[in-house]
């Protein structure tokens, strides 16, 4: 097979020079996989065409937080979710990866919600571990970012929308895949602008994520010139998701909740911790559509998307996970993706060569939108588009046309470079 | 369909009858090169292929197939049109005089996009969905190999020569050369992001592929598979996310090439010597694939999102007429 390689090297590619400079030793940066509770080694595509000779070993790291149930039934609650994105990525990567020479190995560690995932994920930095997607909640994610092992490490936020990672908590080690809050509401708000739904009936849960939302929901107003008519929280905490007549307060509820003194377009719903989101539909005082986190949702992935060759990703998915593909499971094989585009085109696996590849002009990644996906070099966020979608069908893609950017259109979504209150040490 | 220029006494008999406007037009269609092309297009969302004449640009005929049409060849005889059935994991085998589905032939899962040797014996098929060249025997449907590529195959090419064939793989992006004696992967070229389609140039000394993601085309020579140049595309008012190269075509001299740019609605023209790109050409919206008239004269593009075809006189490069054609026009093939 060394043949395949010598004429793969005369195209021009890096190949070459893995070999001429002899292959990145692997053992340098492949310790022992450490086996404890909760770690499982995917090594199942171990037998590559060509002696690889680069090595790449990816960690997800994820922790079982208590999340809420989804509010419908429709939905499942999961407990591979995330996890199995980055396992059909994995073989994504190699498969090219035999073609070139390059192989990924993928370590799942999810701790169970009582364990404390800094301390493990410490001890696997320590143990050469520099390639992460996390699936942690905030504390969790800048516990583990600030720890001096991690300096030089690459995280992938593949769970979190909070603005406050890309702003004033932003860290030099960690990019993001996920859409910000301030993303999600500014792609819904230019759709309303399109619309001419410009006033809006904003109410807002009171769990942290729910307050995020809201706060981002208010800037994309301002930003885009639409106006919150009045703003209500629903203050309840969720029950139980079945009851056996729980639609009837439901119905005197809702009404009640969405009644105002002044008449509105939409009900912009910020309730990401599932609350009541999918009760206030055909439920509302006035009869108005519901968009934000339930009704009309911005999102990065969804069952509806088929576009730009998003049918195989689903049915790639689907053959594997026996399952539909959430938007973490898509954001998780977008991180493995991200690593595997990232080794493919250096063909090296050193962190500080990667992450210089990551945030110049030359990277991009092709995640079924439409258009190749770069790193906003202030924040380390991606920049993409975002599907706008009902609960049974895509209804749009923002950014909006007549939006514009004098550098990426994309880049009307979110916090600009001007407003960014990103200050990292590179 | 033959016809005979009007004689000038005729014209003069009509032109008194003040009909001149009306009848000059008449006589002018009358009198145009007959030729007589047939022109297939594949209409991805209507499960239909709809089938134009060259000559009155009229739709003579739409065609139901299986689901999801999407990428075409015409047998080297011209008789048959093979055509992926993406959906329904088939090839449908359209009579080209009968025009209607004759046949189906297996494709392995997901078929994209397909090519066929010079003698028209051996078809090779992307698969999709499953990461795999599929190359059958044409005359009983036996599957000679199936030849593991990387992910997501799409561009299929046959070299003029035979000995090789060159798919493309979206997500791995690259070229796999392909030995068509051993049926085996001999190289892989790394090329841009999401290529999509592979074509030789007529002397078939090089093979052009396009990435869609990437927005650059590469050029590589098909004795060493070494890339010798990879160019990009820059359109004053568009931007640069937008122009994603897709279909390309080489004129019947092998000196231009014509390159499809996707959401840009534009066709780049290109020299195919000094890969110098000559103009850019309207089109409508999303030109994905197209193809020359037999008789060199005109392009025939197909836009998926504006449902038509686009004529290109090649000549004078201006955009002649637009077509209505079924739901997301995806293949469009010309038979003489």
């Amino acid at each position: 097979m060394s043949a395949v390689m010598c004429l793969t090297a005369l195209a021009g590619w890096h190949c070459s020079g893995a070999f001429a400079a002899g292959p990145v030793n692997p053992a340098a940066d492949a310790p022992a996989a450490p086996v404890g509770e909760g770690v499982k080694s995917n090594n199942e595509l171990a037998a590559p065409d060509v002696p690889p000779a680069v090595e790449a070993h990816l960690l997800y790291l994820g922790k079982q937080y208590p999340d809420p149930p989804p509010l419908s039934l429709l939905d499942k609650v999961l407990t591979d979710d995330g996890v199995q994105g980055a396992r059909v990525a994995l073989k994504e990567n190699n498969m090219t990866g035999r073609l070139i020479g390059q192989h990924h190995t993928l370590e799942e560690v999810r701790l169970p919600a009582d364990q404390d995932i800094v301390a493990k994920a410490k001890s696997l930095l320590a143990s050469g571990r520099r390639f992460i997607i996390a699936d942690l909640e905030a504390d969790d994610l800048l516990a583990v970012s600030d720890l001096p092992e991690a300096a030089d490490a690459i995280i992938l936020n593949a769970r979190l929308s909070d603005d406050e990672l890309r702003q004033e908590n932003c860290r030099a080690n960690v990019f993001h895949l996920s859409p910000s809050w301030a993303m999600r509401a500014d792609a819904l708000a230019q759709y309303m602008v399109w619309k001419k739904w410009r006033k809006w009936l904003l109410i807002s849960g009171q769990g942290k994520k729910d307050v995020q939302y809201a706060a981002a929901i208010k800037r994309a107003a301002t930003k885009f010139g639409n106006k919150i008519v009045e703003e209500k929280l629903y203050a309840y905490t969720a029950g139980s998701r079945r009851t056996d007549s729980g639609h009837q307060q439901i119905q005197t509820q809702m009404p009640l909740l969405t009644q105002t003194s002044t008449s509105y377009d939409v009900v912009f719903v910020a309730d990401p911790e599932e609350t009541f989101g999918d009760y206030l539909l055909y439920r509302t005082y006035e009869p108005r559509p519901v968009v934000g986190s339930h009704g009309l949702t911005a999102v990065g992935w969804h069952r509806s998307f088929e576009q730009y060759a998003g049918t195989q990703m689903q049915n790639r998915f689907e053959r594997a996970a026996n399952r539909t593909m959430t938007e973490r499971d898509y954001y998780a094989w977008l991180a493995v993706r991200v690593f595997g585009e990232a080794v493919l085109r250096t063909a090296s696996n050193d962190p500080a060569v990667l992450k210089r590849y990551m945030l110049s002009k030359e990277f991009e990644i092709a995640g079924f939108k439409g258009q190749g996906m770069t790193f906003r070099d202030w924040d380390q966020q991606l920049r993409q588009p975002i599907l706008l979608s009902g609960p049974r069908a895509l209804v749009s893609i923002s950014p909006q046309d007549g939006f514009l950017h004098q550098k990426f259109q994309t880049d009307t979504l979110g916090v600009d470079r001007p407003e960014t209150k990103c200050r990292m040490n590179k | 369909m033959m016809s005979k220029p009007l004689s000038p006494a005729l014209i003069r008999f009509f032109m008194r009858r003040r009909l001149t406007a009306a009848v000059v037009m008449l006589a002018s269609l009358m009198v145009a090169p007959v030729h007589a092309a047939t022109i297939f297009v594949s209409n991805e969302k209507d499960n239909t292929v709809t089938v134009i004449d060259s000559t009155s640009l009229q739709v003579v005929k739409v065609i139901p197939t299986g689901q999801r049409p999407r990428g075409m060849v015409l047998t080297p005889d011209f008789k048959q049109l093979i055509v992926c059935i993406g959906d329904d994991n088939r090839l449908d085998i359209i009579d080209t005089e009968k025009l209607e589905v004759v046949g189906t032939l297996p494709s392995g899962p997901d078929p994209e996009l397909v090519d066929i040797d010079s003698k028209g014996e051996r078809i090779y098929v992307a698969n999709e969905d499953d990461g795999m060249v599929t190359v059958l025997q044409r005359s009983d449907g036996k599957i000679l190999a199936e030849i593991p590529v990387g992910v997501e195959p799409e561009g299929m090419a046959v070299s003029p020569d035979d000995k090789i064939t060159v798919a493309t793989s979206e997500q791995t992006s690259m070229a796999h050369i392909i030995d068509n004696s051993t049926l085996e992967v001999i190289a892989n070229v790394l090329v841009d992001v999401r290529p999509r389609v592979a074509e030789f140039t007529r002397d078939g000394t090089h093979v052009w592929v396009s990435a869609e993601i990437g927005g650059t085309v590469s050029v590589i020579d098909a004795k060493t598979f070494k890339t010798v140049k990879k160019f990009g595309f820059e359109i004053p008012g568009v931007r640069p996310e937008l122009i994603q190269p897709m279909g390309i075509r080489f004129s019947q001299d092998g000196k231009v090439a014509f390159i499809a740019l996707s959401t840009a609605s534009r066709l780049a023209v290109v020299d195919a010597a000094t890969h110098e790109i000559k103009s850019y050409i309207l089109t409508g919206q999303r030109p994905w694939h197209l193809a020359l008239d037999p008789n060199g004269t005109k392009l025939y593009v197909v836009n998926g999102l504006t449902n038509d075809m686009t004529v290109i006189d090649v000549a004078t490069l201006k955009p002649e007429k637009s077509i209505p054609v079924g739901r997301l026009p995806w293949g469009v093939m010309v038979k003489p």
